[in-house]
């Protein structure tokens, strides 16, 4: 049994020594259209074996790129140089030149599929531009208030400089593990129910419409909290357990899913085996099952965990903003990381620099705190998923 | 410790036994008593109704969606198929062995074999488990291989020794019968003889059922031989013959039974 | 040991009845009140929203906020909302589908797991700082950009301009979402690419056909209901998304084809996450009908994509 989900079927791909072949077999059938005549002829003579081609050598991609590059800094020097330019130049023309230089060294054929190559090579590249460039400016401006400061102060009474975000992280800590707490548990236990007791109408039922949970608006999950506490406590009601109720709607399908396929892959000889023992279902469940599973379930809670931990647009409805540490989610207004990065940088006050700076590294613990739990997530499967076969 | 003194074992005896998938009819109107204290091996081509016998002994069989059984089978006087009978009992007291060995991966060597006890809860003391794991490892002829590294993973073993391992897990709750299901299938040959010495011993203590493919195997570590065959496809298989080993691999009473073992069909 | 003994231990194994029945029927009764929950969730978000929407949408003109109809009052903002998921749509779906490509059948075995990593972490970011950036980056960036289509397509409505002189318009807002989408729509692509039947894909290319009509000609036609329904789940996601919008559009008229200019329609989402904080009576209700509609849209758009995908693999 394959327990890599992200193993993937590999087809070798054609190297260059490969492809010609493709040709020469091109030529053979028409050869063959030619010199074919029905019947008449007992011995058909078959066209020599052609392996050869003309192909361009390996480093020609590359080669034409750069000396696109040089030609374009060339040109581009006379009028002034610009670096955005002189890539999208270098990309858009070099594409262009080893198009050309394919089609006539190699045919149409082998030009079109360099051309596409080279299209999503430059489309893979492009869509991890933003990805940089995120990463270098936040880790580049939210260095300036990266100080003790920020982690042992809160924002009472700070007015311009100094001030930290200690109750945000408080606020995040309390929020996300209410939230946690709440989803954990409904998300295991419908999971189990899916993939070893559901059946008929409610299992498909409840499959379609976890997936369906997943692609819940973040906001809209705010706004049921808030319209479910408001009936009870009125409108003005403003509680971290609100905004944890709200995480809790869209930490549940992630749990739910990535447990039910840690379950999934539990081999079926091992239930079998602890049956034939005569031990019950559910303790088959808790004590064979479970713990097979245990570092995938663990790995997918951490993910989801750090799906929600940045969230902000449901709290912001939910847990209000707030300049002190509370740590009572059942009493007055909290504030969380992501909350607390917006309204610094929405609200600055006068002067606007230090908050705004404040926001920016606010982002960045936010983020490192993100990629320590992804990291921490795929540690933990290779660590402590269990070897299935 | 010495060697285990032979302890009478249960009779299985099924009385007009038919098993369904959903509305599918699978096996059909099996008759068979299988002795105490012997090896019965059941043998037959593929799908005709052998390893769905088997299963429905310790009422394996319904644990896949829509399958049941009409019929009943008797352990000694008891119907494992009665209305009030708990299959979680029944399969307390009858034990099964699968065709690839399947020790729980979390579990140590030491945990494996006492799975059957811990899964079910019950307060032992710990000299009393120890008690029971060497005795039973002793019994899967594992003890010698294993008594330095109990507390090591059962994963890590060879395949012949996990399916000892597994072994030694189903006789550690004592039951009174011994299902296995082509235990050996999956074994290289020098395992496969470990296992089939291993049946012979624990015969003394236990009436077990053995599916195999192998005649040789029957053969060999069977006391009495079971024959099913399936008269085409969609038809529902059935119980040919059943005798002594001897009997029906050198003068079967059934055309189909001798067809078979000379290998002329299957 | 004796035989004695073995009778010792036998009772000890063997003592007490099953206690089976009752464990197994609490513990399935937990599991399945779980899988009811989740179900009578889904039913709340739709029940409370509507219970705290109907004052709004009962309410005369007059009262609400603005003194324009309820329906006055969302159109522009759903207008806005399916204006900025337009975009990322049309950006995200053949970058996501290049993507998908390069890991699934281009890149060297060794790089594309690193690769979708990346791509994954992409997904991970916070939506907050993805407006951040976008205020504080692209849309400075994209300045030059804005103009030179103002100034050379300025005769097509959408770039009819003036071009924003920020960058915090409708164009680089779809950009954002397309970036914050691209993920979702890459895995689920990806998955099913990679399950392209090795038969296929081999005997393509056994007939001499090149990498890239191979893909042509069995890769993409494979994959083509999921990049359709991969599409509408991105599209779920970027029609919800609120904070990139929130941050980093800027907001005042209503609804224009100008996507460059200074003077944007929000959006359902961004509008909540604005308004919100500063809004009471029933400038509130307003709000969870606007966001009502919102749940109904991703609703429709997200039943649609599982429906489709369902019908192959589930992702």
């Amino acid at each position: 049994m394959s327990t890599e989900p992200t193993e993937r079927e590999h087809v070798t791909e054609p190297t260059p020594q490969d492809r010609p072949a493709a040709r020469s077999l091109a030529a053979n059938a028409q050869a063959h259209a030619v010199e074919a005549p029905v019947g008449e002829q007992p011995t058909r003579v078959r066209p020599p074996v052609q392996v050869a081609g003309t192909v361009l050598p390996w480093w020609a991609p590359w080669g034409i790129v750069a000396g696109v590059a040089v030609l374009v800094a060339a040109l581009l020097s006379i009028s002034g140089f610009n670096l955005a330019l002189w890539v999208v130049a270098t990309v858009v023309v070099g594409g262009i030149a080893q198009y050309v230089v394919s089609r006539v060294v190699e045919g149409p054929r082998r030009a079109t599929d360099r051309g596409v190559t080279y299209a999503v090579v430059a489309a893979f590249a492009l869509a991890l531009t933003p990805l940089v460039s995120l990463l270098y400016t936040v880790v580049s401006r939210g260095a300036a208030r990266f100080d003790s400061t920020f982690f042992t102060w809160s924002m009472r009474g700070v007015i311009g400089e100094g001030g930290g975000a200690v109750h945000a992280i408080y606020g995040t800590l309390i929020i996300t593990g209410c939230a946690a707490v709440i989803s954990v548990p409904i998300g295991i236990l419908a999971a189990i129910y899916l993939q070893e007791y559901g059946q008929g109408r409610l299992k498909r039922a409840l499959t379609f419409f976890v997936d369906v949970m997943t692609g819940i608006p973040s906001i809209v999950a705010g706004l049921f909290a808030f319209a479910l506490f408001s009936i009870f406590f009125g409108p003005g009601i403003r509680l971290g357990i609100m905004g944890a109720v709200a995480l809790a709607v869209l930490m549940i399908p992630i749990v739910v899913r990535s447990t039910e396929e840690m379950l999934r892959i539990v081999p079926n000889s091992l239930r079998e085996a602890s049956y034939a023992l005569g031990v019950p279902k559910w303790r088959t469940i808790v004590k064979v099952v479970l713990p097979t599973a245990l570092g995938g379930i663990v790995t997918g809670v951490v993910l989801a965990i750090a799906r929600i931990i940045g969230e902000t647009a449901p709290l912001l409805i939910t847990t209000g903003v707030v300049a002190s540490v509370n740590t009572n989610p059942f009493d007055g207004r909290m504030q969380n990381l992501a909350v607390f990065a917006f309204s610094s940088y929405k609200s600055p006050g006068v002067p606007p620099e230090p908050s705004i700076d404040r926001a920016w590294t606010a982002a960045l613990v936010l983020i490192l705190i993100v990629m320590i739990l992804n990291v921490g997530a795929r540690f933990i499967y290779r660590r402590f998923g269990t070897e299935i076969r | 410790m010495t060697a285990i003194a032979p302890v009478k074992a249960k009779s299985v005896k099924a009385t007009n036994l038919n098993l369904y998938y959903g509305n599918f009819l699978a096996v059909k109107d099996v008759n068979i008593t299988i002795e105490p204290n012997k090896v019965t091996a059941l043998i037959g081509s593929s799908g005709c109704g052998k390893s769905t016998f088997l299963r429905s002994i310790n009422r394996m069989h319904e644990l896949i969606p829509g399958a049941y059984a009409e019929g009943e089978i008797l352990l000694d006087h008891t119907n494992v198929y009665a209305p009030d009978a708990d299959p979680v009992q029944v399969r307390r007291q009858i034990g099964m062995v699968f065709q690839a060995p399947n020790p729980f991966p979390t579990m140590s060597i030491y945990d494996n074999v006492a799975a059957g006890l811990k899964l079910n809860a019950k307060k032992i003391k710990k000299s009393d488990l120890d008690a029971i794991v060497e005795r039973s490892l002793r019994g899967a002829n594992l003890w010698d291989e294993v008594k330095d590294r109990l507390g090591k993973p059962g994963m890590g073993l060879s395949g012949g020794q996990q399916q000892r391992l597994c072994i030694a897990r189903a006789t550690a709750v004592e039951p009174d019968v011994l299902l296995m299901d082509e235990p050996a299938s999956a074994l290289d040959p020098i395992s496969t003889l470990a296992i089939e010495d291993l049946i012979t011993e624990l015969k003394k203590e236990y009436t077990i059922v053995i599916v195999t493919h192998n005649m040789q195997q029957a053969s060999r570590s069977s006391d009495n031989t079971a024959f099913f065959n399936i008269e085409g496809t969609g038809k529902p298989g059935r119980l040919v013959e059943v005798d002594t080993t001897e009997k029906i691999f050198s003068n079967p009473s059934n055309k189909e039974t001798e067809d078979y073992v000379s290998g002329r069909f299957g | 040991m004796s035989a004695a003994d073995v009778d010792d231990l036998q009772s000890v194994v063997r003592g007490g009845p099953a206690k089976g029945g009752v464990g197994d029927r609490v513990f399935k009764g937990f599991a399945t009140g779980a899988g009811g929950l989740i179900l009578a969730t889904l039913a709340g978000v739709a029940i409370f929203l509507l219970v705290k929407a109907w004052p709004a949408i009962t309410a005369s003109a007059e009262d609400l906020p603005n003194q324009e109809s309820l329906v006055a009052y969302i159109w522009p903002l759903l207008f806005g909302t399916v204006v900025a998921a337009t975009i990322a749509i049309v950006v995200a779906v053949p970058m996501a589908v290049a993507v998908a490509l390069f890991i699934s059948h281009i890149a060297p075995r060794r790089i594309a797991q690193p690769m979708s990593y990346l791509i994954d972490l992409l997904a991970a970011i916070p939506s907050v700082i993805y407006g951040l950036w976008g205020i504080a980056v692209l849309g400075p960036a994209a300045v030059p950009v804005l103009e030179w289509l103002s100034d050379n397509l300025g005769f097509i409505p959408l770039f009819e301009g003036p071009a924003s002189s920020t960058g915090r318009t409708m164009l680089v807002a779809g950009v954002v979402l397309a970036v914050m989408i691209l993920p979702i729509i890459t895995a689920v692509t990806r998955s099913v690419f990679e399950q392209t039947p090795r038969r296929l894909q081999e005997g393509a290319l056994a007939l001499g056909a090149t990498r890239w009509e191979m893909i042509r000609l069995t890769v993409l036609p494979f994959g083509k209901s999921a990049i359709i329904s991969a599409s509408m789940l991105g599209l779920g996601r970027a029609l919800g998304e609120t904070m990139a919008v929130a941050i980093l559009l800027s907001v005042s008229g209503g609804i224009s084809p100008n996507l460059i200019g200074s003077a944007n329609p929000s959006t359902i989402a961004s509008n909540i996450a604005l308004d919100f904080p500063e809004s009471s009576g029933l400038a509130v209700n307003a709000l969870i009908a606007s966001g009502l509609v919102l749940f109904a849209l991703t609703l429709v758009v997200n039943m649609a994509a599982r429906a489709v995908i369902n019908r192959q693999v589930r992702i």
